[in-house]
């Protein structure tokens, strides 16, 4: 079986963020970037279900950007994806989650992919579309939100989360994709061996342009630090002195120490 | 302008944050009609048209029936919104739709400004704001976003909806947590612990300081999901919503599901070593430093105040 996993490289979300000259994206200098966590759980999904079907399954794993992207893709082929796919785009976020699914379903289509996992959404955009549309451009069926997988006899029977502590159990023949949300699995961590061997596997780039044949149906027109709501307050300072000060509000305030 | 809504139902019953896309309607002073699939005997208070499927004949979760039932009354309506929650509903089904119609998906809407959607990106340290290119669009609102000032009123003219549809999913029931040690919504003082306390073995630092304030351990969910805490202990929308009379937050940024399950604390202390992680917006108290030099230092003089 072939197995498709998409990943994407976002900030460190501890960043501290700017927004950029033209103020529709953050500036992406100065900022740590890593795989999107999400995609972990995407790529640790797959290498389990190599790991359980062995034989010929093959891992794609695949990944919209500029070259930095590569280091999350390096990742990826270091905790056990076979090949990376990269599709170069200096300006992937100036497109919308229906221009990405897009691109990715023009590489995909025809390639007989058998299973597809994504994360359920990005950390720094945070849709939660791109799975989905991709899914449908595919023809494919979809199931969100997955905090657990089972392969038997070419069917997944997968967890759904849902609020309040509950899960939705549902079972899918393959071909099929799903979106992987925290709590799947343990991504695993690289190991040195495997991130040297992970230097020979095959990383192809293809360029964007040759992929993209569909307009943005929304657009982001600005991008701006929240509104301070300023009612809290802030405490900065030695630690005892901040824990006498947190005790002497918490005295005002609640009625703990009553 | 015309809202398409869509509610939402759980095992037969229908889910109060169905009103919160009737708030957002009213906030934009649209005409409303609701879309659900459900129960007909548990309709929901709102004055308006509502094409109703019946649940049990197509399962609360079936998301290419749900999709042939959406667009059976698209074909009736035609509508400038359809309207979502960002809930694990909401978000599965919503692209679906986008895309069948071809048109704009914009995702955990927190509010409109002069025709712009404003949606929250790297973990609510941003807003982005978005137009949409169609002249539809599907739009899904974060959990608490937008509210009812009042109590929900009125009485829906339900027109019963009926498609056949083959589904290639099948929804083969719900699992429920199992009941954990500890219930959190009656706990007085929560100290929760979060990623930024960096190792499971420093989760007894801040049940240290939990104790030392009378309260319970609480935990975020990357803490929970890394197993240092168990589950019953989780607040957020996937775990518990609590409103305690403290909240104490140890190390939490303040990701958007879990400020939805504490948000509705009496007083909100957060110890973050980042001063503007988004726990701010809700903290009444953030106290910037290490959580691991702050949280035993109160803890112990906490516990030398007599209760």
């Amino acid at each position: 079986m072939k197995i498709l996993v998409c990943v994407k490289q976002v900030p460190d979300m501890e960043s501290r963020f700017r927004i950029s000259a033209a103020g529709t994206w953050y500036e992406t200098t100065d900022l740590a970037w890593r795989m999107n966590e999400y995609d972990e759980f995407a790529v640790e999904q797959a290498v389990q279900i190599k790991e359980q079907l062995g034989g010929d399954t093959e891992i794609t794993v695949l990944s919209v950007g500029p070259d930095r992207v590569k280091e999350a893709m390096k990742k990826a082929l270091a905790m056990g994806a076979d090949r990376g796919v990269h599709i170069q785009d200096a300006a992937n976020h100036e497109k919308d989650s229906f221009e990405i699914a897009s691109i990715i379903a023009e590489y995909a289509s025809g390639q007989n992919f058998g299973l597809i996992l994504t994360g359920m959404q990005s950390q720094d955009r945070g849709s939660a579309q791109v799975g989905v549309l991709l899914a449908g451009m595919l023809k494919l069926p979809a199931v969100t939100t997955i905090v657990g997988f089972s392969l038997e006899n070419g069917t997944a029977t997968v967890r759904r989360e849902l609020e309040g502590g509950m899960k939705a159990v549902v079972k899918v023949p393959l071909p099929a994709l799903f979106t992987c949300q925290l709590g799947l699995n343990t991504p695993r961590y690289p190991t040195l061996p495997n991130i040297m061997k992970a230097k020979k596997k095959e990383l192809a780039t293809l360029a964007v342009a040759d992929l993209l044949k569909v307009e943005a149906l929304s657009v982001t027109e600005k991008m701006a630090l929240p509104e301070k709501k300023g009612s809290g307050l802030i405490l900065e300072g030695e630690i005892g002195e901040l824990a006498d000060r947190v005790i002497g509000i918490l005295k005002e305030k609640t009625a703990v120490f009553k | 302008m015309k809202a398409l809504l869509v509610g939402e139902y759980r095992e037969g019953k229908l889910l109060g944050s169905t009103y919160e896309t009737v708030a957002f309607a009213e906030k934009l002073g649209a005409k409303a009609m609701m879309f659900a699939i459900g129960n007909p005997d548990d309709p929901p208070h709102f004055d308006g048209k509502l094409y109703l499927a019946d649940a049990a004949q197509y399962g609360e979760y079936n998301p290419e029936a749900h999709l042939a039932l959406l667009q059976e009354v698209l074909r009736k309506e035609q509508p400038d919104l359809v309207v979502l929650c960002h809930s694990s509903y909401g978000w599965d089904l919503a692209p679906r739709l986008a895309l069948a119609l071809t048109v704009a998906q914009i995702s955990e809407v927190i509010d409109v400004q002069d025709g712009l959607y404003i949606v929250p990106a790297c973990n609510s340290k941003l807003r982005r704001k978005v137009k949409p290119n169609s002249n539809l669009a599907v739009v899904t609102l974060q959990s608490g976003a937008f509210g009812l000032t009042g109590e929900p009123s009125g009485t829906p003219n339900i027109e019963m909806i009926e498609i056949s549809v083959e589904s290639r999913t099948e929804f083969a029931g719900y699992e429920v947590a199992e009941k954990g040690e500890v219930d959190l919504s009656r706990a007085e003082v929560i100290v929760s612990a979060g990623r930024g306390i960096g190792r499971p073995e420093n989760v007894e630092i801040i049940a240290g300081l939990a104790r030392a304030l009378h309260g319970e351990l609480g935990a975020s969910r990357p803490v929970v999901d890394s197993g240092w805490v168990e589950h019953s202990r989780q607040v957020g929308t996937t775990g518990q919503t609590v409103a305690p009379k403290l909240y104490v937050a140890c190390g939490i940024s303040g990701a958007i599901q879990h400020l939805a399950g504490m948000k509705k604390s009496g007083f909100v202390v957060a110890i973050n070593k980042d001063k503007d992680a988004p726990i701010g917006e809700v903290a009444d108290v953030l106290v910037v430093a290490d959580v691991l030099q702050f949280a035993p230092a109160l803890a112990a003089k906490a516990a030398s105040l007599a209760h």
